[in-house]
């Protein structure tokens, strides 16, 4: 099952770069949550914190704290457990070309030590029914590499990767912005699936795909998170001036 | 990613609308006109009138529809074009009332004149006046002046009641006067409808400026 995410006072930066300036919000368990904004704006900075993969870049740092159900992520945990709890899905289908689809399915698992073949297939199966890719690729799992997929199957794969070490999060950064309608709406309908078993986090600069698969949306600018609210609220009556200017097409 | 085409958009959208809008305040004006008158010729140009009310109402939702298809509007703008499609249907409804009065100015045309206690003119006055003030306040994007509307409506309302109660006491007392009496109550009904339709309008304003439903007797939002 999913968890919440409580994040607050989290502040980012780049070097001297003040990316994320006091970001406070309660992500809801098991909802879909968009974060939206202009390029820069901050909302993939902030993914990244929630996995702890922006510390990977040696010139970045956070402060503040996050909270992914009641284990805060940046005190006294490893980077590897929290993003065995969190998954990660990026804009580019990134399958490993060289394993089959299995091995690419398998791998999280296999790099965790897990060993029992017989669980390890029955894994596997799970996460491509999750990821709704079995029936395309069942009778190809270990003949065909990851990389031979279509890109909309590509990211199914990615997704079942990701579902196979059982996370409680999933991060989602961008994830049908290199796919066509109908792979897109392949991975919309998968998020509606996903989201009664795991807390979706996705930011997209594509608002009808926010408006489609999140019950809230985030609209960051500049650093700073302005509005957060219920999907519907932000489309047809937002808050904040700022908002509305954004998603009317008025600046950006 | 600004969006200074679609904005241009919604600009054409709105002034077709108010052309509409005014082509449907004449006709009123003129079909109570032709009923304080007894003017047949008004009568003609109101009826003249009404194809191009209903040829611009078909041009104003197939834009409007355009829009939601290809712009996939926002926020104000979304509510902005609900409202106008909203408005639209309204508009077209006046006209039509405009229609239904001066069908039966045409029947009061065959029979003497009668000097029946219902003062239309003056329901008419009422009932145009408020169809001014929630197409300016369309205009102006005054969520203010749409309120106002609506505490129109009940004197509207009211005189509607009065002349029910009046013209129907005449139809069951003179059976002689009661074809004259039931078409002035049908142009009363009419009038009251014409109220309806702005008290509509003014909600829609309301509901675009504000994000605001107010219908029936919910609370305003700011």
């Amino acid at each position: 099952m999913g968890v919440g995410i409580e994040v607050k006072e989290l502040n980012a930066w780049y070097g001297e770069t003040h990316t994320l300036r006091s970001i406070s919000l309660k992500i809801p368990a098991n909802h879909a949550t968009a974060l939206i904004g202009p390029s820069g704006c901050g909302k993939s900075t902030f993914v990244r914190c929630l996995n702890r993969m922006h510390e990977t870049n040696p010139i970045a740092r956070v402060t503040g704290s996050v909270k992914i159900g009641d284990l805060d992520i940046y005190h006294g945990v490893s980077p590897v457990v929290i993003r065995r709890r969190i998954g990660m899905v990026f804009q580019l289908p990134n399958p490993f070309p060289t394993m089959s689809i299995f091995d690419n399915v398998a791998s999280g698992l296999r790099l965790n030590g897990f060993r029992n073949k017989k669980a390890l297939d029955e894994i596997v199966e799970r996460s491509l029914r999750r990821a709704a890719l079995w029936d395309e690729v069942k009778d190809d799992l270990r003949r065909k590499s990851g990389a031979s997929l279509s890109g909309g199957q590509q990211q199914r794969l990615c997704i079942a990767r990701t579902l196979a070490v059982d996370p409680e999060v999933l991060l989602m950064d961008e994830p049908a912005s290199a796919l066509d309608p109908i792979s897109t709406a392949k991975i919309e309908d998968l998020i509606f699936e996903l989201k009664s078993e795991y807390t979706i986090v996705i930011v997209t600069h594509n608002m009808q795909q926010a408006a489609r698969v999140a019950e809230n949306t985030g609209f960051f600018l500049n650093g700073h998170l302005v509005e957060f609210d219920a999907t519907t609220k932000i489309f047809t009556n937002p808050s904040d001036k700022r908002t509305e200017d954004y998603i009317t097409g008025r600046f950006g | 990613m600004t969006r200074i085409r679609f904005h241009q958009s919604l600009d054409d959208l709105k002034e077709k609308l108010l052309v509409m809008a005014g082509m449907a305040e004449q006709a009123i004006e003129r079909s109570t006109e032709a009923y304080r008158l007894r003017d047949l010729n008004l009568c003609d140009q109101v009826q003249a009138a009404e194809p191009g009310i209903n040829r611009l109402e078909r041009e104003i939702d197939q834009l409007a529809l355009d829009l939601l298809a290809m712009e996939q509007p926002m926020a104000v703008d979304l509510r902005f074009i609900l409202a106008v499609i909203k408005i639209n249907a309204d508009v077209e409804r006046v006209g039509d009332q405009a229609v239904n009065i001066v069908e039966r100015v045409r029947d009061l045309y065959t029979m003497p004149p009668l000097d029946v206690p219902v003062d239309i003119p003056r329901m008419a006055a009422l009932s145009g006046s408020m169809v001014r003030r929630a197409l300016q306040s369309f205009i102006d994007a005054d969520a203010d002046m749409a309120e106002s509307v609506l505490t129109m409506d009940d004197q509207v309302d009211a005189m509607n009641a009065g002349a029910y109660k009046t013209l129907g006491a005449i139809i069951q007392e003179k059976p002689a006067q009661a074809q004259y009496a039931l078409d002035v109550l049908f142009i009363a009904r009419n009038l009251e409808r014409v109220g309806d339709h702005a008290t509509n309008i003014a909600e829609d304003v309301i509901f675009w400026v504000r994000g605001a439903d107010v219908r029936h007797h919910l609370r305003t939002g700011s």
